[in-house]
């Protein structure tokens, strides 16, 4: 994570909140319960979280929830299927939108 | 190789001591976190489990061996100071004994120890690091542990070969599932059986282990339809930032992230629950410790407490006060951690 992203930068993640203190602690507190146990496992929620990661390639999400899943008790062959479906997602809603490109095509045509 | 045959630094537990002692200076002392929950001065509250150190004699080299054992090391237990021990059980209310190493089947007074705490009526645990069992000299070793009811307690970082093999060694896995299989033929880990196998998980890198039950859950499932595996318990155990697992935090560049993780999930419940508040740890030697952590930072038992078996006192040991650092906060991380898995 060279240059712009610093890994030691992470746990500085609360600074973000200095200037807007309620609005950190709600959304803390949300994060929080968001990744509680409840109708998904820990687990589950940490190999989401992931996956997300990937999909919005931010490197502190995906430093943090490499460590989170492994502390889950997620191996590689888990959390690199987990991957696949943030890609194939990815990928499938950059090919989807094919249709947007054959409609305009459709509707230019004779 | 282990660390004092290749004559590395960190072979010394006075430069582990300067490194740690230096995490203090940057994060939370231990002793402040213990302060934090009114557990400053920790103190023993009994004394029910005798670990037995036998030495550091091993046939294996694992990357994050605490103990720093090896097939290149020779310290071991003498006949004179297991019989030290064994005088010292008999005078004494503890009962359980725990046996460990390097591999521990390998000092000639092994069977001694095994036989004589069980004559004293004693339960006795013997930490098997699996492949031990496959080797020629210990082709008796199943029966024998057998015929005393010997509970093995079995290191086993994972249930598939990469996480292990990279922990353990090449070809490690293949034969930790042999052995599980020799173990299951002769009794060991059927359900309802008296021989008592447990497993013991412990993270293949600078995490902490995931939830003893939810991670046995998936043990259970993956080595019964891999293998067929059965077994009682996991345990799991938070790997100690000493010896070769220090080496290994420091040379990978893991060391601060990973002590930064230890004091922020510093549990006050798991701190109260630590193994040294109810055992003793003796060396090789004969020396005593508050558990075999403190042992291979050459930190004895201390604040008055006699430091040899010859001088075992029960009464002043079983309330004497815990040698602390901050490699500790490996035991009071999450869900705890100890010799007998998560203590939360």
């Amino acid at each position: 994570m060279a240059g712009y992203y610093h890994a030691e930068d992470l746990p500085r993640f609360p600074e973000v909140g200095k200037n807007a203190p309620e609005l950190w602690e709600k959304f803390s507190a949300w994060y929080g319960a968001v990744f509680a146990e409840g109708a998904l496992s820990e687990r589950e929620k940490c190999l989401i979280a992931l996956a997300v990661a990937h999909a919005v390639q931010c490197p502190y999400c995906i430093d943090a929830y490499t460590q989170a899943s492994l502390e889950k008790g997620s191996n590689a062959d888990q959390m690199t299927e987990a991957i696949h479906v943030a890609a194939a997602i990815r990928g499938g809603a950059s090919l989807v939108h094919g249709l947007q490109m054959r409609n305009s095509m459709a509707k230019v045509s004779l | 190789m282990s660390l004092v045959s290749l004559q590395h630094p960190l072979s010394a537990a006075a430069e582990q001591l300067r490194i740690l002692g230096q995490s203090a200076e940057r994060r939370r002392p231990f002793a402040q976190s213990l302060a934090g929950c009114g557990l400053h001065p920790l103190r023993a509250t009994g004394l029910q489990i005798l670990q037995i150190n036998v030495g550091k004699l091993c046939n294996q080299t694992c990357k994050h061996c605490h103990v720093d054992a090896g097939p290149d090391r020779r310290e071991q237990m003498s006949r004179e100071t297991a019989e030290r021990c064994m005088e010292m059980l008999a005078a004494s209310g503890i009962g359980v004994v725990d046996i460990t190493g390097g591999a521990p089947e390998l000092n000639p007074n092994f069977r001694y120890l095994v036989e004589t705490s069980r004559a004293l009526g004693r339960h006795v645990m013997d930490r098997c690091n699996l492949s031990i069992l496959l080797v020629p000299s210990q082709s008796d070793l199943v029966d024998f542990l057998a015929a005393h009811q010997v509970e093995v307690i079995a290191s086993l970082p994972y249930f598939q070969a990469a996480q292990t093999d990279a922990q353990r060694g090449q070809g490690v896995f293949d034969k930790s599932i042999e052995a599980l299989r020799k173990l299951n033929g002769a009794g060991y880990g059927q359900p309802d059986s008296p021989l008592k196998l447990n497993l013991v998980y412990n993270p293949a890198g600078a995490f902490l282990p995931p939830a003893q039950q939810q991670i046995e859950n998936d043990f259970r499932r993956e080595l019964g339809r891999r293998y067929g595996i059965v077994f009682h318990r996991l345990y799991t155990i938070t790997n100690m930032p000493i010896s070769r697992f220090l080496e290994f935090l420091l040379g990978s560049g893991n060391y601060d992230r990973y002590m930064d993780r230890l004091v922020q999930a510093f549990n006050p419940v798991a701190a109260a629950g630590v193994m040294c508040r109810n055992m003793l740890s003796v060396g090789w030697d004969g020396t005593l410790y508050d558990c075999d952590f403190n042992q291979m930072l050459d930190l004895p038992v201390d604040h008055g407490s006699p430091k040899h078996i010859r001088d075992f006192d029960g009464q002043a040991l079983a309330s004497r006060r815990i040698v602390t650092r901050e490699h500790c906060y490996g035991c009071t991380a999450g869900h705890g951690s100890s010799c007998g898995g998560a203590t939360v």
